[in-house]
């Protein structure tokens, strides 16, 4: 097995230990931060998500794949910044206001990031302007929103309201996701794009982010 | 009436209740507020709830304790508050039972996952749920009904949690499967055998399902438990997946559909047939005309 195989193979037995290990080895080896993250890291959780696609394994291993996957960046992002490699995209996400579920919002986190996002995870309960203010202030791109309750639903319309009262629409795009949510009600209050799934938010936040 | 497990060992069937949230939304519950705050604010309305269940002729009146583990209801700041919310609301659904029914309390997810996944440990997660289920059974539960559970590790927590509190207390342990290509598994991967396995070897006296996606599913969910155990088997389908139409939340599938679709579970053997999110009262009515009527 190669160098990097040995990375993304510990990422998808979901081993922190090793991951950190063989990633401080290839870096020791002179191999470039960028090849590392893509050739390793990203490469292991590439397995993960599409494993996780097709029901094959579930998510206590994405969790702990993850946690595996962040060992690695540990050792890996001094380097992406000295080199000043930038990610693919920068991704705002929450829970909206009133909601307090994010399991299914952790899931999209771990697959952006497992991609090549930079992923600022404001949590649960997060009100729309604050949603708005992060993206603006870190420079976000899109704006990613999860309700689990159909009663907290309508409140993810006011962030694309916001967007729209300070000439953000088009600029800070908005995708939005959860168990209740559906492809018509994302129209319905104007967001850019639905996700149906963490591995499906991915290909559609990678869209949003190729368009912008 | 006799006591739950008595009826259940005769071979009786018994019918659920309807769901609770839904209800409680329906009466004015803020979106984002847990359902168990209103225990302390207006005890009245879940009375009236457990009335019109009782009306419909359910055999088992749940409380509205789902969230109330202490781990849960930290969420909202109400963890002080454990004894209260479980308390209230079992004494509330028992005035209106007056031994007509049985008071099930509910005992939902903690919200959290267990390690080496997640980041409660089993002994944060058994306390929990002792502490929660401690409360319910001195206010006068008379079965825990553990539910919408999709780990199984938690699930035998707390199943374990109500045997250690109370030794003699029937529980019901129910959870949450999806369909995949692959058969039906929990969100974290748990197969219906697998579950009936672990939840039996916790102690669980009544195993099955809960939630998910409408009643037709639970028919093959409900055919893998009667083949992977013998212990009686609960089912309490939603009313379909909710939709929003216009702003409003709607469940497609009618009462006159669940009680059709419901015979199939009749005939499995299943042992209590309820509803869970998005079912009325009306849909108790049906299931019990059924239940009745296939009972003869």
């Amino acid at each position: 097995m190669g160098a990097l195989a040995k990375v993304a193979d510990a990422v998808i037995r979901g081993d922190p230990a090793q991951v950190a290990a063989f990633t401080r080895e290839v870096i020791r080896d002179g191999v470039p931060p960028k090849e590392i993250l893509d050739g390793g890291l990203i490469a292991g959780m590439t397995v993960i998500g599409d494993r996780f696609r097709v029901h094959e394994i579930f998510l206590p291993d994405v969790l702990l794949a993850a946690k595996a996957m962040y060992a690695g960046m540990d050792e890996l992002r001094p380097l992406l910044v000295r080199d000043g490699i930038p990610s693919i995209g920068k991704v705002v996400i929450g829970t909206i206001q009133g909601d307090l579920h994010d399991i299914g919002k952790n899931l999209v986190g771990i697959m952006l990031k497992g991609a090549g996002f930079e992923v600022i995870d404001l949590g649960h309960d997060v009100a729309p302007e604050r949603m708005v203010q992060t993206a603006v202030e870190q420079g976000a791109s899109v704006i990613g929103m999860s309700a689990l309750l159909t009663t907290t639903m309508p409140v993810m319309g006011e962030v694309v309201r916001l967007l729209r009262e300070r000439g953000l629409a088009g600029e800070i795009l908005t995708i939005v996701g959860g168990a209740p949510v559906s492809d018509a009600f994302a129209r319905e209050i104007g967001a850019d794009a639905y996700g149906f799934d963490a591995g499906n938010a991915v290909d559609v936040v990678k869209d949003l982010v190729g368009r912008r | 009436m006799r006591p739950l497990l008595e009826r259940l060992a005769a071979g009786e069937l018994l019918v659920g209740d309807g769901a609770l949230g839904t209800m409680l939304l329906e009466r004015g519950l803020a979106p984002g507020q847990p359902p168990e705050s209103l225990t302390l604010k207006r005890p009245a309305v879940l009375e009236e709830i457990a009335r019109l269940s009782l009306d419909a002729v359910a055999d088992l009146l749940e409380t509205n304790t789902f969230g109330g583990s202490p781990l849960k209801l930290a969420l909202h700041g109400l963890e002080a508050e454990t004894e209260r919310v479980n308390g209230e609301a079992v004494r509330a659904v028992r005035r209106v039972a007056e031994g007509r029914a049985h008071v099930a309390a509910s005992v939902g997810p903690s919200g959290r996952l267990p390690e080496p996944y997640g980041d409660v440990s089993r002994a944060e997660l058994l306390a929990s749920f002792r502490r929660q289920i401690a409360a319910l059974v001195a206010a006068g539960a008379d079965c825990i009904c553990v539910e919408t559970m999709t780990d199984l590790t938690e699930a035998t927590l707390a199943v374990h949690a109500a045997k250690d509190v109370a030794p003699t207390i029937p529980v019901l342990a129910t959870m949450t499967f999806d369909p995949t290509p692959r058969g039906y598994f929990t969100i974290i991967g748990v197969r219906v055998s697998a579950a009936a396995a672990g939840l039996e070897q916790a102690g669980a006296d009544a195993i099955g399902s809960n939630c998910g996606n409408g009643v037709e599913h639970m028919i093959a969910i409900a055919r893998e438990f009667r083949a992977a155990s013998r212990l009686p088997v609960v089912i309490q389908p939603n009313a379909g997946l909710p939709r929003v139409v216009g702003g409003r939340t709607v469940y497609d599938e009618t009462p006159e559909f669940l009680a059709e679709k419901a015979r199939e579970l009749v005939t499995l053997g299943v042992s209590i047939i309820g509803g869970c999110c998005g079912t009325t009262p009306e849909h108790v009515r049906a299931l019990r005309a059924m239940v009745d009527a296939a009972r003869g």
